[in-house]
């Protein structure tokens, strides 16, 4: 069979666990169907971190200081390139800000099927693939026309530490030409820190689009304090500038692992339990029976959090 | 400036789902505009706010959803609303690509915004496989677009709050997740003034190109019950049992 060839995305210095999970999934995929695998590393620093990628068979490195450390433009081209050139069967990207801005392109202007938002990813009988859609609310099964496709793989797919262990792969520099780019990375900035951190809390109170509207955060926020936890959020909630960034958990916000977390009115998308699943016990509220919140909490009630909210807050002051 | 907004309609997310065979049960299914794309039409009126220009708003399909959502656009301040042709299988992320990048192509916009991802989105980001098509360059998660020179200042969010500044010349297509502000709030009486003012635009659907080539075997609803205990009970017994939960924990 033909190659793998996967995507290793790297940010201020460190190759991301999403790549070393590519690598591991690339790994079980090649002990089945006999294929090598081939890691593509691209962008200013590539160089120095390519002797982390030697699970792949290959590394071909795209060392640029033209590009900076990501440029969504200048790396799809040139990962865009590789396809063309290395005419894998198999592509693996992380379905993260960086493979969001590569899946799509490559797979446009290579004309290959694109499977987006996958757990996993079998070549035992032509091409299939396992995806959540609907922000993991359901789950389907997909099987694919031909003989090659790129795969957008969430995080999870497999191990890190799968991925990160043993190999010696040979490096191979590849061209990192591109044509003149519309754009020019300027510099990275560290997020600020603000008055608490929530990744030191023991216990979180943590709000999603469940709360509806501003005016029902101080509800939530009087059973906080009850508890004396401060409130977190997903995403929608700090997107619509509710609670400040510092407070969003989740894959674009922090990762917390606290003793209690309880959620209100959070149906479970993939972003978000990415960033609480390893929390010690993990309570859900939420209406929705089919949330997928409760795959991942360890007590969960279903029900209106309006009329859950005053009576623990009752109990706890009472 | 001339900017370009697609948005699309997606299943509500608070809804409870049904499946019917391989798909959803689309019959009691209420949508919604997808929450990303109505960040990029804020971003895109912000910006024509600081140094003037249009927007349009463009949304694929006939439905009542896509309607309401692009009369929607004109009360908040895009100045055109153009529906494209008929409904399309909403998994087939390639021809809504298509059909918008042959819509809007030939008109030559500056910028084009649209929600960085949405939840159906199998087969590829629409925003992201129209850049392609367009041959324009392009930007996913962005959280921030402001005026700079004779182009752009985009700002791109990663993980764990990281995030990185670009300068970003015309034209480009942005997926954004995140607008500076919040979605305004529009009133319904705005929204049924625009509705009255006249009928939306709407432009023929583009010849297919690129047919689905990933075929969906199995739908199925995850197992989301297997790791909870369930609390029975009404809201009394629930905090009661959330209450024993945090005592145990040692933490109230």
């Amino acid at each position: 069979m033909a190659n793998i060839l996967i995507y290793a995305e790297h940010l201020n210095g460190q190759v991301t666990d999403a790549s070393f999970e590519l690598i591991a999934l690339a790994r079980q995929l090649a002990d089945s169907t006999g294929a090598s695998v081939e890691a593509a590393i691209i962008g200013t620093g590539a160089g120095s971190l390519a002797y982390q990628l030697g699970g792949a068979d290959t590394i071909l490195v795209g060392e640029s200081n033209e590009l900076g450390e990501f440029n969504p433009q200048g790396h799809a081209a040139v990962f865009t390139d590789l396809i063309t050139d290395r005419k894998p069967a198999i592509t693996l990207v992380p379905y993260t800000s960086i493979g969001m801005d590569i899946a799509s392109v490559a797979a446009a202007t290579t004309d290959l099927p694109l499977v987006s938002y996958c757990l996993g990813v079998n070549a035992d009988d032509g091409l299939s693939a396992t995806c959540q859609l609907y922000g993991g609310k359901v789950e389907v099964d997909v099987q694919v026309d031909g003989d090659r496709a790129i795969f957008a793989m969430l995080s999870g797919c497999a191990s890190a530490d799968d991925g990160r262990s043993g190999g010696a792969g040979s490096e191979e520099s590849i061209d990192v030409s591109v044509p003149e780019l519309g754009i020019e990375f300027l510099y990275l900035t560290e997020p600020e820190t603000g008055d608490i951190d929530i990744a030191a809390e023991e216990v979180l109170v943590a709000i999603g689009r469940g709360i509806e509207s501003e005016d029902n955060i101080e509800e939530a926020q009087e059973l906080a304090d009850a508890i004396g936890a401060p409130l977190a959020a997903s995403r929608p909630i700090i997107d619509q500038g509710w609670l400040p960034k510092d407070r969003q958990v989740g894959k674009s916000g922090l990762t917390v692992k606290p003793k209690i977390y309880l959620t209100l009115g959070i149906s479970g998308a993939p972003e978000h339990l990415e960033g609480m699943r390893d929390s010690a016990i993990i309570i859900a509220i939420n209406s929705d029976p089919q949330a997928p919140i409760f795959g991942v909490a360890h007590y969960g009630w279903v029900g209106d959090l309006f009329d859950f909210m005053p009576e623990l807050t009752d109990r706890l002051e009472g | 400036m001339k900017i370009a907004v697609l948005m699309r309609a997606v299943p509500d997310p608070v809804e409870e789902f049904e499946i019917d065979g391989e798909d959803l049960d689309r019959d009691y299914l209420g949508f919604v505009l997808n929450e990303f794309d109505d960040h990029a039409l804020e971003e895109a009126l912000l910006l024509k706010e600081e140094i003037g220009g249009t927007v349009t708003a463009y949304a694929i399909g006939s439905a009542d959803e896509v309607e309401q959502m692009l009369h929607t656009a004109i009360a908040k301040g895009a100045d055109e609303a153009m529906m494209i042709g008929e409904d399309i299988d909403p998994l087939d992320a390639h021809s809504q690509a298509a059909a918008f990048a042959e819509t809007i192509g030939p008109v030559a916009y500056d910028l084009v915004l649209s929600g960085v991802q949405a939840s159906d989105e199998l087969e590829g980001q629409v925003a992201m496989l129209a850049a392609a098509s367009l041959g324009y360059p392009h930007m996913s998660v962005v959280v921030s677009v402001k005026p700079d020179g004779d182009g752009l200042k985009v700002t791109k969010e990663y993980w764990g709050g990281i995030t990185a500044d670009y300068r970003v010349s015309f034209p480009a297509v942005l997926g954004v997740q995140t607008a500076r502000e919040a979605p305004r709030y529009v009133a319904v009486a705005r929204i049924k003034q625009a509705q009255d003012s006249g009928t939306l635009a709407s432009v023929d659907m583009p010849e297919r190109g690129n047919e689905g080539r990933i075929h969906i075997t199995a739908m199925r609803l995850p197992d989301t019950g297997e790791g909870a205990e369930m609390i029975e009970g009404d809201e009394e017994a629930a905090a009661e049992k959330v209450y024993e939960i945090l005592s145990a924990a040692g933490v109230v």
